[in-house]
């Protein structure tokens, strides 16, 4: 036994294999930061814009004074001085919302606590002194002026109330409008009493619509009487409607609790609010309800379609050189780009099918169309389409990964095809089928390029799904987070105050990515737990 | 067990003669003379898989309530004579059978055989325990419920049953609701066998059941074959021959496809006729 006891023995160092797991190791940690740094940096920049910074009031060489809140440093390009970027605000008095600066020209930073910060519906925040309330007759404190403006948002509300109903009842008068359309349509004589009728209604209905929208514009044009006014660094009055104001605030005088329910209140809007400012301000709902809506839609259509043709494809159909030839183009479906499924959902659903959906069952409507445009099942469908190749693979896999000794079990005990298939076979087949899931699900939330041509927009002015009747309105158009992104960081015209936005939005793409692939992967768990066929 | 035929009348092949070992076959053929009634007869059967011949005009019978053992090195074509019997080469494509495989004379490849109820009557048990990822109660169920028994009351009794005729219902009576690979590999294998039998077969083929099992469950498992041989009829495929002279009555040797040999165990493993089997019951080759 000498033979296996030789101190001098030694294998060679690639043989020996360790460099190769110093290669394994080191691919993982590369993809690990790599994905680390990019989560960190979504985190850092979106995480941080909804928090009330104090305002700073710097004062310039050149005697000038201005509020804002320092942003980043840029070192000059051929110099040692560096760029100081502020955000001003007061864009309806500066022309901008940012500003660089010199470093070397800032002579004092300090944080006065009488300034406040306000959040409008036009022009972005202002930064700036209270001055007076109103043209100023009375003197008022800052008191005066928060119960001012509270009492001018509980108005708000009654207007908004009174713009819903002047919504909906241009809503029935569209209504009517189908209806006389389609009357006419028909040939329906002129003098008909039904089309009378609806005619008549229309009219009271436009009548009333009128007085109703005559009524909300007075209530409006009094609240934008109650204004304020405030007066920047340099001492400029501007006076701002009170209705404008989403939010005033004075950082500095908050504490941290105060700060953080503020941020909890920024993070409710934007998860629950619609947006404002070219989608650069308020919140995202429309988006995520788009997103979400889009995904289960997509998921609804895709995944039984994928199933069944995997099922078939595994277990009915006999393999032969056709069966190869549709298994090898169902594999490389998933490598075509995104766009080109795009474009065949524009040509095939939207104009296709959506175009004789129209032709058939809305002429009257045309040239407008109905079905024909862009729209949330177009898309749905298209990114339907798109996924369902990965369903199709993971499902025939799975079936495959079945030990042929619980097929010939169940058949040994009489059970047919279609028995041993769904009592035994699927439901083991279940977590690998659920991988595919998960994976068409999180590949159709990120995808971006064929919504933009299907029906994605920049602003819906209503959701897919609402009170209305018939509840789902599967031709409205959409809004999307991923094309949010898009829009608001490379098509805005204010991109350095949309950036923030941009964060925040990719932050929360990803969050719901990540809350619908963990409930999935959940799911799968618990299957995995009930069909394994690994002896515990 | 009644006549096979008698719940399923249409089943039957049309030109049934009355009785008789020789009646599903126009052919005389030469072969042994046996004093038993079969339960299983089969005649010049060959199997193909493809071009592929894998059996060679077969000719044997089964007896009623008694054990046959096939013996034969790997390859010999054993378990597909096994499985034959149960029409589980049907699932594999391009295989092609002629010859013929009667059960209580019936031949079991006739056009008018519902293969399903083939299965409920000839149970199977595989050479690796092959449970469902089910819970125990539910491997055992299985079989009722896709035979249409829905009486939960009467489920639950046969499953108690099946599961005691398998000598394994002490060791699961407290877990039934348990997943069935929490069991041992013998539990397991015995599992199986309690499936099978849930579905009231009347034969019971064995693909070398023991063969992924240790010595203890081996021994259990013989056990079990012991007391189940009066009521049914027991085809076993092992290595092992002294499992095949500890168990069986008869005894079949093959080779190559071919049935060299086939009698009584006991003259089988002391007085082959055939050089053949005597070389490969004394170890010489296999």
């Amino acid at each position: 036994m000498a033979s296996i006891i030789d101190p001098k023995f030694k294998r060679g160092f690639w043989q020996d294999g360790e460099p190769f797991v110093w290669g394994t190791a080191a691919a993982l940690s590369a993809i690990l930061i790599s994905i680390t740094i990019l989560i960190a940096v979504i985190m850092v920049n979106g995480l941080g814009v909804m928090w009330p910074s104090d305002v700073a009031l710097l004062s310039l060489q050149d005697g000038a004074q201005v509020f804002g809140l320092p942003l980043r440093e840029d070192p000059i390009l051929g110099s040692d001085a560096i760029n100081l970027q502020i955000k001003t605000g007061n864009r309806d008095l500066y022309g901008a919302d940012f500003r660089w600066v010199e470093k070397g020209t800032v002579r004092a930073i300090e944080y006065p606590s009488d300034v406040y910060t306000l959040e409008r519906m036009e022009y972005g925040n202002f930064y700036g002194r209270f001055k007076r309330l109103g043209d100023g007759a009375a003197p008022a404190s800052s008191e005066d002026l928060e119960k001012a403006w509270q009492a001018g948002q509980e108005e708000k509300e009654r207007i908004a109330a009174a713009a819903e109903e002047v919504n909906a009842l241009s809503r029935r008068i569209d209504g009517i409008s189908g209806r006389v359309l389609k009357l006419k349509h028909s040939g329906t004589p002129e003098n008909d009493a039904t089309l009378q009728g609806l005619l008549g209604e229309q009219e009271t209905a436009k009548q009333e619509l009128q007085g109703r929208m005559a009524e909300q514009s007075a209530l409006t044009q009094a609240l934008l009487a109650h204004t304020a006014t405030f007066v920047d660094a340099g001492g400029r009055e501007m006076t701002i409607p009170l209705m404008n104001i989403v939010r005033l605030y004075q950082p500095s005088q908050m504490g941290i609790g105060a700060k953080s329910r503020f941020y909890l209140s920024k993070i409710g809007e934007l998860l629950f609010d619609e947006p404002r400012e070219s989608n650069t301000e308020g919140g995202l709902f429309p988006a995520i309800f788009g997103t979400v809506m889009l995904t289960f839609l997509m998921s609804l259509l895709s995944f039984p379609l994928g199933l069944l043709a995997g099922i078939y494809l595994r277990e009915y159909a006999r393999e032969g050189i056709f069966i190869r030839i549709v298994r090898i183009a169902v594999n490389n479906l998933a490598g075509i780009p995104s766009i080109v499924y795009g474009i065949f959902g524009l040509g095939f659903f939207v104009y296709g099918i959506g175009g004789t959906i129209d032709a058939w069952f809305f002429p009257e409507r045309l040239p407008t169309p109905t079905f024909g445009t862009g729209g949330i099942l177009w898309a749905s469908l298209t990114l339907g389409i798109l996924t369902v190749p990965v369903v199709i693979v993971s499902t025939e896999e799975a079936l495959g990964a079945i030990p042929r000794g619980i097929r010939e079990g169940a058949y040994a005990l009489g059970s047919t095809k279609f028995q041993t298939l769904v009592r035994v076979l699927l439901p083991m087949a279940s977590p690998g089928i659920m991988t595919g899931f998960i994976l068409a699900m999180a590949r159709a939330a990120g995808e971006v390029a064929p919504l933009m041509i299907t029906g994605v927009v920049k602003l819906a002015p209503t959701l897919p799904l609402d009170a209305e009747y018939p509840f789902l309105h599967l031709d409205r158009k959409f809004m999307h987070l991923g094309f949010h992104i898009f829009d608001i960081g490379f098509q805005s015209p204010n991109v350095e105050a949309a950036k923030p936005m941009v964060f925040v939005t990719t932050l929360l793409l990803v969050l719901i990515v990540l809350l619908m692939s963990s409930t999935a992967i959940y799911m799968r768990g618990r299957m995995r737990e009930r069909y394994s066929v690994r002896s515990l | 067990m009644t006549d096979p035929v008698t719940t399923e009348e249409s089943h039957v092949t049309p030109q049934k003669p009355a009785g008789g070992v020789k009646a599903t076959s126009e052919r005389p053929k030469a072969k042994p003379a046996f004093d038993f009634e079969p339960k299983i007869r089969i005649e010049n059967l060959s199997l193909y898989y493809g071009q592929t011949r894998a059996l060679f005009d077969v000719d044997m019978s089964m007896p009623a309530g008694e054990i046959t053992a096939l013996i034969g090195p790997s390859g010999c074509g054993k378990s597909t004579l096994l499985r034959t019997l149960n029409r589980m080469n049907d699932i594999i494509p391009a295989v092609r059978v002629t010859g013929t495989v009667a059960i209580d004379d019936v031949d079991i490849y006739s056009k008018a055989v519902h293969v399903d109820l083939l299965r409920k009557r000839v149970g199977m048990v595989f050479q690796k325990p092959n449970p469902f990822p089910k819970s125990i109660f539910e491997n055992v169920a299985f079989g009722l419920r896709i035979h249409g028994e829905s009486n939960r009351n009467s489920i639950e009794e046969t499953v108690e049953k099946s599961l005691q005729r398998a000598a394994l219902w002490d060791e699961v009576k407290d877990r039934l609701r348990e997943n069935a690979m929490s069991l041992s590999g013998g539990q397991q294998q015995r599992l199986c066998i309690a499936r099978a039998l849930a579905v009231g077969p009347e034969i019971l083929l064995m693909d070398e059941p023991t063969s992924a099992l240790d010595p203890r469950s081996t021994a259990r498992i013989e056990d079990l074959l012991d007391e189940l041989r009066s009521d049914y009829t027991i085809v076993i495929v092992t290595h092992n021959m002294q499992q095949a002279s500890r168990v069986s009555d008869w005894t079949g040797f093959m080779y190559e496809g071919y049935l060299v040999e086939f009698g009584q165990t006991e003259k089988i493993f002391i007085a082959p006729e055939k050089k053949q089997t005597e070389d490969y019951i004394t170890g010489r080759f296999g």
